[in-house]
């Protein structure tokens, strides 16, 4: 039995490095320290798993030797003449390199989740620029921090713990004490709430639906939090203040905080739900802080305003430093996407949606996306790694990708590995095989190999290279 | 029947992350995407209790969910799905020349279908057809 410190977690963008592993003849027998999304890969990756290469053969799935299967995936990609390369976030920086490599050669376009993502976040960043960090810094100074339109406690578990509230930082302390009294309060509230339904049968507790002042903890001098979202989430509940801001409405909402930082007058009584009075007094609170940092999730970038409304968040932050320090990051979602726009943009120039069919990469999100790509049908095949856009794709999207050849790259069996036509199984990338990934403040960490993949799974590198020679080897042959 | 229009949001939800993680064939990973997270007046307003099937119908498609009461309210008329296959089928492909589809805040119409069935993973992969095949 051996333990293994100081491995990164391959689940999502928060990339905890600090996860410990209890390894007995080449299984992982228990984990340390990783919240239960993360325990839960480690713990069961290898459950559900193809262990040989698949290629459909009269409509079904068959398996195959790795190169029977290289071969079919490069004559797939050498007969097209517009596919698509797409995923990368759940890969390392290696293989994603030799990725670009690949569309270059099949003068294809490759694409990362970022697309459906944190891509307009990308576009307005290159419009408005950002004021950013790393989470370090933040651990240790910031003193006022807003979730907007994200929800940590279900998609990055840890990154509340680690980098903001409930992180002991060298001159902020950790709001945890805080947290666990209002926490008793709140379900001291819920339990007579049940009972006084059950005994009197009306809801005499029932919530306001906004309070109406904002509690006392927002005026105390210590770390602070504040989320703003369309729905009461668990990390609202964590939170000194929520603002339930309504659907669509996070333009509007971010505008109104800009007016008031500038000191203009708003003449309306609410703005997207919320009272005026309570926006002046948590506009207050911004200016009053001294670090702040507004971390937003794809609650902006998926509704109404997309980019626009990250154009807005990004100006307030702006605003706010003209009176005090404030910083502003994308809740970036796997643990490499912020690697995939990474390496994409210092091999080609830009950070997604590129493409190479005419020999040279343009970049032309909307049109060079791949969502509109294949809501166009314009693909006539595709390669998939480490992403599963069958499920996560809108249906006119994903019948359009499924029903051209389809090449799967992935360790685990997903809706669209049963829908491909060539499968490789790999080996998990930060388990068992290295690498580099970019934390979502762009810090680069290593990935850790722990323990050996079975024989028929390679790494995705090697995967990538294998096919990378063969298409060459085909070409060569053509001309 | 009643029906109820309502503001549709989708999102990542924790035992959505778990059950990803178990496998997207895994027991734990279906049971934790066909749900429909609703405010108990409006199920109540639909007549329906908790784990109903409820159909959920967008411009773009429908399909058949469980309802369940949402841990947090109020949220009235906004409706709640874990991001997933079934999600996935009345979303708004729309990208507005930005890229990225419309996965919040769509409209929607919900109402009861407690006769229908959730479809399984595999019926619904079904429906998806390779070119040149039946
Ligand atoms: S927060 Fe994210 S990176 Fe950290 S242990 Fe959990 S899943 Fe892994």
């Amino acid at each position: 039995m051996t333990v293994v410190t100081g491995v990164t977690c391959p689940v999502c963008g928060t990339f905890c490095d600090d996860i410990e592993l209890v390894v007995k003849d080449n299984v992982i027998t228990d984990v340390r320290n990783a919240c239960a999304m993360g325990a839960a890969k480690f713990l069961n990756y290898s459950t559900h798993r193809n262990l040989r290469p698949l290629v459909r053969k009269n409509g079904e799935l068959v398996e195959a030797s790795i190169d029977e299967a290289v071969k079919r995936a490069a004559e797939i990609l050498v007969d097209a003449t517009y596919p698509i390369l797409y995923g990368w976030s759940n890969t390392s920086c290696e293989a994603i390199r030799v990725g670009v490599e690949l569309t270059e050669e099949v003068g294809g376009v490759i694409d990362n989740t970022s697309t459906v993502c944190h891509g307009p976040s990308v576009l307005s960043i290159q419009d408005v620029g950002i004021a950013s960090c790393t989470l370090g810094q933040l651990r240790h100074r910031a003193d006022l921090i807003f979730y907007w339109a994200s929800n940590p406690w279900s998609a990055h578990p840890r990154h509340i713990e680690r980098y903001t509230m409930f992180s002991e930082g060298r001159f902020q302390k950790s709001a945890w004490r805080g947290y666990l009294s209002r926490l008793g309060g709140i379900m001291s509230r819920k339990r007579l709430r049940r009972a006084a339904n059950l005994v009197l049968r009306r809801d005499v507790f029932a919530t306001p639906e906004v309070e109406r002042r904002l509690p006392y903890s927002m005026f105390q001098k210590k770390r602070k939090m504040v989320v703003v979202d369309v729905r009461n989430t668990r990390t609202a509940e964590a939170a000194d203040y929520f603002l339930q801001v309504e659907p669509n409405k996070d333009y509007e909402l971010l505008q109104a905080f800009r007016m008031l930082i500038r000191d203009e007058e708003l003449d309306v009584s609410e703005v997207a739900g919320v009272p005026v009075e309570i926006l002046e007094e948590v506009a207050d609170v911004m200016v009053g802080c001294e670090l702040g940092i507004l971390f937003f999730g794809v609650g902006l970038t998926m509704s109404e305003g997309k980019l626009r409304n990250v154009d807005a968040a990004l100006n307030l932050t702006r605003d706010l430093n003209s009176h005090t320090k404030f910083l502003i990051m994308p809740m970036r979602g796997h643990f490499n996407v912020t690697g995939a726009d990474v390496v994409f943009a210092w091999q080609t120039g830009y950070p997604y949606a590129i493409d190479f069919s005419h020999g040279y990469p343009r970049y032309n999100p909307g049109e060079t996306s791949v969502i509109d790509i294949l809501c166009r049908d314009e693909a006539d095949a595709s390669l998939i790694i480490a992403s599963d856009p069958v499920a996560h794709f809108p249906q006119k999207a994903a019948q359009n990708l499924v029903k051209k050849p389809l090449i799967a790259i992935d360790p685990e069996v997903t809706p669209t590995t049963l829908m491909a036509d060539v499968v490789f199984p790999s080996a998990f990338v930060g388990i068992e095989a290295h690498g580099t990934a970019y934390r979502m403040d762009h810090v680069p960490l290593p990935l850790k190999k722990i323990v050996e993949p079975p024989k028929t799974c390679l790494p995705d590198t090697e995967i990538l290279q294998r096919i990378l020679h063969k298409v060459r080897k085909l070409r060569r042959e053509q001309n | 029947m009643p029906k109820l229009k309502v503001s549709l949001l989708t999102g990542r939800t924790i035992d959505q992350g778990k059950g990803k993680e178990m496998g997207k064939l895994s027991k734990e990973y279906s049971e934790s995407v066909v749900i429909c997270q609703m405010d108990p007046n409006d199920m109540k307003f639909l007549g329906i209790k908790e784990s109903t099937n409820v159909k959920v119908i967008t411009d773009f498609g429908s399909v058949v969910l469980k309802a369940v009461k949402s841990a947090r309210v109020p949220h009235p008329k906004v409706a709640f799905i874990p991001y997933g296959p079934w999600a996935s089928l009345i979303m708004n492909p729309r990208t507005h020349g930005t890229g990225m589809p419309s996965m919040k805040g769509i409209p929607a119409e919900i109402e009861p279908a407690p006769n229908e069935k959730v479809l399984s993973l595999h019926d619904l992969l079904g429906q998806f057809r390779k070119e040149g095949q039946p």
